[in-house]
């Protein structure tokens, strides 16, 4: 790495050196620490009140509601679609591969209205909903299929390239052997998937629970019933509530720790780096 | 990879059967409303929204700022890739975990964080009101803003082409008597422009969409500081579903042509790589 031949002048190094961690610094160390900062500048006890609110607290618990409900259902679509793809070749695998990746592509804006209109009060489904007494827009089920909408291709696309590199020999040698489909799935796929997959799950949680722009549009904004972490610290800020908004944020900026801390433990039990989402599509698809 | 052909294991029908029924019914048939939607304007009518000189405006601040942003994260999203892969000096792996920091914090929050640092009494904005300089409520904001966002996706992209960089190629050109920065700028740039331009393409994809990074510092007035995301929000706050509708075509049909043009810029940039 220092032969003379594949290195620069000092001088160089120490400005390229300079320039990096001034540009990673401002960008991102120093917003970081100012969300830290304002969290506590109004003390530990304000802080502390900004959480234990009723409508922070039923903030909290919708969040984890809709992750709790949406994971799981992207966590069965991604198995199933990355063993059909990653394990079978077939006309359309392609197309099939960039349509699991259009949600990556569509603004969470788009994605949240896209239920609206089916589901809202003027649209497709709308009247049909109304006569059965039926809520989706401005309730937990619009909350939900806009998360699921906007984490569809995480675990998938974690698990493609994951079992494409792995190959099918140990699943035939099962299958020879006798193993119904069940037995082959829980005691030689899974074992072989289980970090990629719990990977794929982590990411997936990481964008449920902090997701904005989609949630926005189906929510309806209403305290205490419909208003996820994200959206309460939106409010909080609006109502120049500078000290608990942030407070209330600091609890997502723990879920971003948390995921990366997750994803370096994931890394050490996996022989690759593993990539976030959007460079995984590119490097391995 | 060796293409086989596993006919000898099951669970295809049941697999694909909940993969199409999962992908319709999320993804393919909500996409497809929001196009029958706009179908049923009639031509005249969505030019005539999607056209209007507020959505213009909008149309041009959104892919202006997010081309900016771009341009400066591919300059300085290289230089990063290149300082991590290259160098080792103290600090090195924090610079490294930091650079994940924007794919994982949830986008309000990074838009809060952004506001609060730059308005005149925050850290960095109070400076920058000392010079006269005004960041919060303006353009320029939005291109920050879309900077911290797309920061991560030009230096993962670059950093393990970068990495996996062959020695011999650099010792060879040294050897045949070419100076350091002849053999940067035609030996190793070419072999990793594919990948800069693949995550330009990503960091601009990203930016043209955002939203919640964006609304905090934007300011939000027509004409001015409104991105398109925004304008569909308040289009859908007032119940015009058709304006609503007609913007959301043309971004739905922008983001796709973009997400082709990343696919091929992949496939592009892995041939390139293995050519090498």
């Amino acid at each position: 790495m220092t032969s003379e031949t594949r290195t620069e002048p000092r001088w160089v190094r120490s400005l390229l050196g300079g320039i990096a961690v001034v540009f990673v610094g401002l960008f991102v160390a120093v917003p970081v620490a100012t969300i830290l900062h304002q969290a506590f500048s109004k003390g530990l006890d304000t802080y502390v009140a900004a959480i234990q609110d009723p409508a922070a607290e039923a903030a909290i618990r919708l969040t984890l509601t809709v992750a709790l409900i949406a994971v799981p259902l992207n966590l069965v679509f991604g198995v199933a679609a990355s063993w059909a793809i990653a394990r079978f070749r077939f006309r359309g695998r392609a197309l099939l591969l960039t349509l699991i990746d259009l949600p990556f592509a569509v603004s969470p804006v788009i994605s949240g209205m896209i239920f609206v209109l089916l589901f809202g009060l003027h649209g497709v489904l709308g009247p049909w909903l109304r006569a059965h007494d039926l809520q989706v827009i401005f309730a937990l089920p619009g909350i939900v299929l806009a998360t699921i909408f906007v984490t569809f291709p995480y675990v998938a696309r974690e698990l493609i390239p994951l079992m494409e590199a792995q190959g099918g020999e140990e699943e035939e040698a099962a299958v020879v052997l006798g193993a119904s489909g069940w037995q082959m799935f829980r005691w030689v796929t899974l074992p072989k998937i289980r970090w990629g997959l719990l990977y794929g799950v982590i990411l997936c949680n990481a964008r449920a629970m902090g997701e904005f722009g989609a949630v926005s549009v189906v929510s309806g904004h209403i305290r205490g019933r419909t208003n996820t972490v994200p959206l309460h610290v939106e409010i909080l800020y609006n109502e120049y509530n500078y000290a608990a908004a942030f407070a209330v944020a600091s609890l997502l900026l723990v879920l971003a720790f948390g995921t990366l801390i997750a994803r370096r433990i994931v890394e050490r039990h996996t022989a690759d780096a593993m990539p976030l989402p959007p460079a995984a599509r590119v490097e391995k698809s | 990879m060796a293409r086989r052909y596993h006919s000898a294991l099951p669970g295809f029908g049941l697999a694909m059967g909940w993969t199409v029924t999962w992908l319709s019914l999320i993804v393919l048939i909500p996409l497809a409303t929001l196009v029958w939607k706009s179908g049923s304007l009639g031509w005249d009518r969505f030019w005539e929204l999607a056209s209007s000189p507020r959505a213009v405006a909008s149309y041009k601040l959104t892919f202006g700022a997010a081309f900016l942003a771009a341009t400066i994260n591919a300059v300085f999203g290289t230089i990063v890739a290149w300082v991590l892969v290259r160098y080792r000096f103290p600090g090195r792996s924090v610079i490294d975990a930091l650079v994940d920091i924007p794919f994982a914090l949830p986008t309000a929050v990074s838009g809060l964080a952004l506001t609060a640092l730059l308005a005149p009494n925050g850290w960095i904005g109070g400076l920058l009101h000392d010079l006269g300089i005004q960041v919060v409520f303006t353009r320029a904001g939005i291109v920050l803003a879309l900077v911290f966002i797309g920061l991560p996706f030009v230096v993962r992209t670059v950093q393990p082409v970068l990495a996996e960089l062959e020695p011999e190629l650099e010792e060879a050109a040294a050897v045949l008597g070419a100076t350091r920065w002849q053999t940067v700028t035609r030996v190793i740039l070419p072999v990793v422009a594919p990948s800069i331009l693949t995550g330009f393409a990503l960091a601009f994809a990203r930016a043209v969409g955002e939203y919640g990074s964006v609304v905090f510092i934007a300011g939000n007035r027509p004409m001015e500081t409104e991105i398109t995301p925004l304008l569909i929000m308040t289009r859908l706050e007032n119940y015009d579903y058709a304006g609503a509708t007609a913007l959301a075509l043309v971004m739905l049909v922008a983001s796709f042509a973009m997400l082709l043009a990343i696919n091929a810029l992949g496939g592009w940039s892995r041939r390139r790589a293995e050519a090498t």
